[in-house]
């Protein structure tokens, strides 16, 4: 099915959501697999140590909930839409590791199964946005979770924070793999997608705070850093 | 579970979701590079339509349920993989620190 965008440009098919084959050049698409391979391995080193086993079904849980939710475009500014990516909200609820591994999952499932992204971009989308996109909202989310003594509402901060910056930095990483694979230049490139994530990158710190408040009121246990048990008023 | 209950809540309303190009394809028609885009080798439930169906908002619905389903079951799967692998050689290194005389 198509629908003719207004603008007039040629029909469009639903939107598939990741980086296409085509769009990255064999030598980066090489690089992505390497790297996004070798951060599964050691996750799935880390995880193997020390996987409790209540975070089992959490992740199979998760991953569906990731899956779905990046199903769901919502409109942004000047016909666009944007979808949820999830690596901050997984990150926030099973550490950075075992988040790493449902986040390749969900990429990888979305790929094999649904054509949502190359097969030989596969490592590439892996790395954006299950290996970058994770740490990068560890580092944001820990520092801040960890000192700020459980305080909800720096959870709640440090949360948006997290989902907003790992928007930005998966964008800005594909950028760059744009322009190193000669799909478009960085200066055309960069500012375009920084500019698209960082509004979409909003929407993921609103969708990422509901889902932890949510948790932190009925299942407070599920946070992977803990937060007290306080009314959101309290900031003593 | 609550959360796969959510989570098959949301591909029910998937087919509502704004059809406008994403962040990226948005950026790849501005810009010009969207016809590098490559043809997938196979098709399976391309787009998210599940094939052989022809109402479009039940091709999406259905290819979100069966979606939540693979990815629930596979991560599922992997990490209890994970989980038991792990237990048992942590057992195993349990058994060789204690040395050869405390068997159970």
């Amino acid at each position: 099915m198509a629908y003719i965008n207004p603008v007039s440009l040629p029909a469009i098919e639903p939107p598939a959501m990741h980086i296409p084959d085509g769009f990255v050049s064999a030598p980066v698409a090489a690089i992505g697999y390497v790297v996004a391979g070798v951060a599964l391995a050691i996750a799935v080193r880390q995880t193997n140590r020390n996987l409790q086993e209540k975070l089992v079904p959490l992740m199979g849980v998760m991953a569906a909930f990731i899956f779905a939710a990046q199903m769901m475009n919502f409109p942004v500014a000047g016909g666009t839409s944007g979808h949820m990516l999830g690596a901050a909200l997984a990150t926030m609820l099973l550490g950075p590791w075992a988040a790493m591994i449902v986040m390749a999952c969900v990429v990888g499932v979305q790929a094999l199964v649904f054509q949502d992204g190359g097969l030989a971009a596969l490592g590439t989308n892996v790395f954006n946005m299950g290996v970058v996109a994770v740490l990068v909202s560890y580092v944001v989310y820990w520092p801040v979770a960890a000192f700020g003594n459980g305080r909800r509402l720096l959870h709640y901060g440090a949360g948006f924070a997290a989902a907003w910056v790992s928007v930005q930095v998966a964008a800005l990483c594909a950028s760059f793999e744009l322009a190193v694979s000669g799909t478009s230049p960085l200066q055309v490139a960069l500012p375009a997608m920084m500019g698209v994530h960082a509004v979409i990158g909003i929407g993921e710190g609103l969708i990422t705070v509901a889902a932890v408040a949510f948790i932190t009121a009925t299942r407070r246990d599920l946070l992977h850093l803990p937060v007290r048990k306080e009314l959101p008023l309290e900031t003593s | 579970m609550v959360g796969l209950a959510v989570a098959l809540l949301v591909a029910l309303f998937a087919p509502f979701a704004s059809t406008k190009p994403d962040g990226l394809e948005r950026v790849a028609e501005d810009k010009g590079f969207s016809e590098k885009a490559g043809e997938p080798p196979y098709k399976l439930i391309a787009d998210y339509a599940f094939p052989w169906v022809d109402n479009e908002d039940a091709a999406t619905i259905l290819s979100g349920i069966v979606g939540v389903g693979i990815v629930a079951g596979v991560t599922f799967t992997l990490a209890l993989g994970l989980q038991r692998l792990g237990s048992r050689s942590l057992a195993a290194e349990k058994r060789r620190d204690a040395g050869p005389r405390s068997s159970p």
